[in-house]
């Protein structure tokens, strides 16, 4: 990439986190909504704790991975939002119709949502901290973990930027958000999949990507080094990226279909 | 020859089809040389944001061809690109953002960088009076400062040609008429080639030096407003009676003088004169002597709405189509 | 009040009719409540192992009644964000303006509630049995748990209302959804509340949905305890919230 094709990244990218950063709603609700239910959630489950095999005395602890998806999937909805609202108001052919390669509009819109879902992650990680949640893979843990934030949010973001670009609609990817939501809940997120009773319901979390990126961040708070698990989240985040960036690519391609 | 060629427009039997719809452009020739303001004047729908579209490299024709700068529209998009400015029907603006970020992202990703950039920006908010309103959020502009703060976001690389889609649309009068006055400057002094669609006749009348009109995607006239208007070349008289019921009697002494055309407003009869200089004296006579009494008698010189009208059967303004922005458009000035 | 009466049928019809021709509002009404006991159950059931679960009717049956008392409460809350578009839109304006007894507005949005949850606890019921739900309780004990839903849809349809009736947009939406997302799941969701430590314990204990779950539970599984304390909480919001929706409709009318 050129050093202008840089600058306009960065430009951008820029854009996106100010725009997000200028709507309190937008800011206020994936920090505090995700705190809220993981506050139910590590009261309510805590009983699980007693389960024979369960990995972890700290409900709070194994449940603070599940905000690090959840806010990246908040940023990906409100961030592709916007994307799709700026091909409504033809804000995406103004850009369009400058010097600037179509990759780059996509690729600075990517950065600002990660820019966005990194620094929610840190706040969630805060927030963990705060209430005693101690990182069994050390400070390196986080680091890696806000590393894994950006390649979760980077699978979410390209795959919502294909869904803006190919429907240009607000309210498709609005309606995206059950979609999500259905992937989260039908993963081990609450429990750990080896302690899943119900046959389907293990093979369904079992299949469902959204548990390994779960597992992954988990595995840094509350085993440590586990490498197997890790490497797998990263995969999983990875090959989501790439398959989701191609799409939107195509999308993009279509949609700038300009000579 | 090559100066020339650098800002002109030219098209070639230019078409765009769209899946599911009509020919929103059907076979479009034109030319536009440098310096020159051109109106393309049509009604809702008649296919000229397509062909703003199609000269900007934005929808590739379906047929034609069209060269925009000297580059063809299709094989050269990158170069007509730097070329031209646009400023496309809907203001795209982010409302978040303030006056000058736009600027600021603007130059960006047109390369312009530092020192340049900056001096740029100020520059172009003094031209367009948004020095000001610079640093509050577009959310709380007015119609007029977004169509201005469009204006200036096009011009941050000095193009040679310059596109406007509807500029004016919905804006109050005196916002359009300072926009006519810095969009008439920039041909005038800096020699850029306009482009400009419009609705409103009046756009085209006082700011084209050419206007072509279209409708359902052709264009139907073509020419300097004073040519078109002296083709139809006749006025046209319109007589409103005070009794509705000796309407049939005014209709019948009036088409004497020539032939009746679609009126301007309700109970008001409009006949397009056969002589050229509608001999006004004449008609009165003649009412006269037929014994009916007016509440109102008007002669209109010809404007581009009977050019339009001549060529199409239908009034440009008002006619139907597009019902709500004839409402803005009234209600604007009361506004303001 | 047969001015009312007419009113609120007129009233009711509309919302009604919307409800059950428009997908958009449909679908998510009825499948919500369906993913959380489907994610619940089968998510969770291992937890009936944890010593001290003792639940005779099974997972499904105690989910069960967390999940028809959720739709209760948010069929009312959805009520409130119909009754915010209303504003928005106008409609409300008209209906104020035609409407000889304005009581029967509130009473006709109440009433389309009511019937908005029926639809739901039907299918969610249906859906239950045919996942071989255990019931234990009998057909008084089955009343009974329809009876406090009943009771908290009302309850839930009077707060949302109310804070329509005051804010007037569906910018509310969060105002009314919030509080009673979170009275729900301050509860004991997942396990009986004698299994809750710490702060959700002392939170649950004093939070009035504990209540009326507990009894819902007991009833299902045929040893009802508590039972008329549920109930008698259950009718105490009705009058709290009745109170508040009607002062509330008092301020939309001054408001114009
Ligand atoms: N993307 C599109 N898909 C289908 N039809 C379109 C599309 N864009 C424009 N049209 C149709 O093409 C015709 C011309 O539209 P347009 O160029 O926008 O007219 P104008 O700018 O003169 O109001 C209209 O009938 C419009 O409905
Ligand atoms: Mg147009």
């Amino acid at each position: 990439m050129s050093a202008t094709a840089l600058v306009q990244t960065a430009a951008l990218g820029k854009r996106a986190v100010v725009r997000t950063a200028r709507q309190p709603a937008n800011v206020v609700f994936p920090l505090v909504f995700p705190m809220l239910l993981l506050a139910v959630n590590a009261g309510g489950l805590k009983a699980e704790t007693r389960l024979p095999g369960f990995p972890t005395n700290s409900f709070l602890a194994f449940a603070l991975a599940v905000p690090f998806v959840q806010g990246a999937l908040i940023a990906t909805i409100n961030a592709n939002v916007e994307f799709a609202r700026d091909i409504q108001t033809g804000f995406l052919n103004r850009l369009a119709l400058t010097p600037v390669r179509g990759i780059v509009l996509l690729v600075g819109q990517l950065g600002g949502l990660l820019t966005i879902a990194v620094a929610q992650a840190i706040f969630y990680l805060a927030v963990g901290v705060a209430f005693g949640v101690h990182l069994q893979s050390g400070f390196g843990g986080a680091v890696m973990l806000l590393l894994l934030e950006a390649c979760i949010a980077l699978a979410f973001a390209s795959l919502g930027s294909w869904a803006a670009l190919r429907t240009g609609s607000t309210e498709a990817v609005q309606g995206l958000f059950p979609v999500f939501f259905v992937f989260l809940f039908l993963s081990s997120m609450n429990i750990p999949r080896n302690l899943i009773q119900a046959d389907w319901f293990r093979w369904v979390a079992t299949v469902n990507p959204v548990s390994y990126l779960i597992e992954a961040v988990r595995a840094l708070v509350i085993t440590g080094w586990d490498w197997q698990t890790i490497g797998l989240g990263f995969a999983v985040a990875g090959g989501l990226s790439i398959f989701g960036f191609a799409l939107a690519t195509h999308a993009l391609w279509n949609r700038l279909e300009r000579t | 020859m090559e100066a020339s060629r650098e800002n002109s427009i030219e098209a070639h039997g230019l078409v765009r089809e769209f899946k599911k719809g009509p020919r929103a452009v059907d076979g479009i020739d034109l030319r536009v040389d440098p310096g020159e303001i051109y109106g393309f004047l049509g009604p809702n729908g008649a296919g000229k944001s397509t062909t703003v579209h199609m000269l900007t490299t934005l929808l590739p024709p379906t047929a034609g061809t069209a060269t925009v700068a000297g580059y063809d529209v299709v094989t050269e998009g990158p170069k007509v690109r730097k070329a031209i400015g646009a400023a496309l029907q809907e203001a795209a603006l982010d409302p978040f953002l303030t006056g000058r970020e736009h600027l600021r992202l603007q130059t960006t990703m047109h390369g312009i960088t530092g020192e340049e950039r900056r001096e740029r920006s100020d520059e172009l908010l003094t031209r367009v009076g948004l020095t000001e309103a610079a640093d509050r959020k577009v959310k709380g502009y007015s119609g007029g400062m977004k169509r201005r703060l469009d204006l200036a976001l096009a011009l941050v690389h000095r193009p040679r040609i310059l596109f406007l889609d509807e500029p004016t649309t919905g804006l109050d009068v005196q916002s359009r008429t300072a926009l006519w006055v810095e969009v008439g400057r920039l041909a005038k002094e800096e020699g850029v080639t306009v482009f400009l669609t419009t609705q409103y006749l009046e756009e085209a009348d006082v700011l084209a030096d050419r206007v072509g009109i279209i409708d359902h995607g052709r264009i139907v006239a073509e020419g300097t407003p004073e040519k078109l208007k002296a083709e139809i070349a006749c006025s046209t008289v319109e007589a409103v009676p005070a009794d509705p019921d000796q309407r049939g009697a005014v209709v019948s002494v009036l088409e004497r003088f020539g032939e009746q055309t679609t009126g301007y407003g309700p109970g008001s009869i409009a006949v397009q004169l056969t002589s050229p200089n509608g001999n006004l004296a004449e008609i009165v006579r003649a009412l006269d002597a037929g014994g009916v009494v007016l509440s109102q008698l008007q002669i209109h010189e010809p404007t581009l709405d009977d050019v339009f009208l001549a060529k199409t059967g239908r009034h440009l303004e008002g006619s139907g189509g597009d019902e709500e922005e004839d409402v803005e458009q009234e209600l604007e000035p009361a506004r303001a | 009040m047969t001015d009312a009466i007419s009113v609120a049928r007129g009233v009711s019809w509309r919302v009604l009719h919307t409800f059950f021709t428009n997908k958009a509002f449909l679908l998510p009404s009825v499948a919500f409540p369906l993913f959380f006991f489907t994610a619940f159950v089968g998510g969770l059931s291992r937890i009936t192992q944890v010593p001290g679960f003792d639940f005779p009717a099974g997972y499904t049956a105690f989910q069960f009644v967390f999940v028809l008392l959720q739709s209760a409460a948010f069929a009312g809350v959805f009520t409130g964000f119909g009754i915010a578009r209303d504003f928005e839109s106008g409609f409300m304006r008209r209906l104020m303006l035609a409407a000889p007894n304005r009581s029967g507005i509130l009473l006709g949005y109440v009433f389309s509630a009511l019937i908005r949850w029926a639809t739901v606890a039907a299918v969610v019921t249906i859906v239950a049995l045919l996942a071989q739900m255990k019931i234990g309780g009998n057909g008084v004990d089955l009343f009974g748990l329809y009876a406090l839903a009943l009771l908290l849809n009302l309850a839930g349809t009077l707060w949302a209302t109310g804070v329509a009736m005051r804010l007037r947009t569906q910018q509310a939406a969060p105002v009314m959804q919030m509080p009673v997302f979170l009275l729900l799941f301050f509860a004991p969701v997942y396990v009986p509340l004698n299994l809750l430590q710490g702060w959700i314990h002392g939170v649950a204990s004093v939070n009035p949905i504990t209540a009326l779950l507990e009894a819902g539970r007991g009833f299902i599984s045929g040893s009802p305890e508590l039972a008329l304390a549920a109930f008698a909480i259950g009718v105490g919001l009705i009058v709290g919230f009745g109170a508040w929706a009607v002062r509330g409709l008092r301020r939309a009318e001054a408001a114009g």
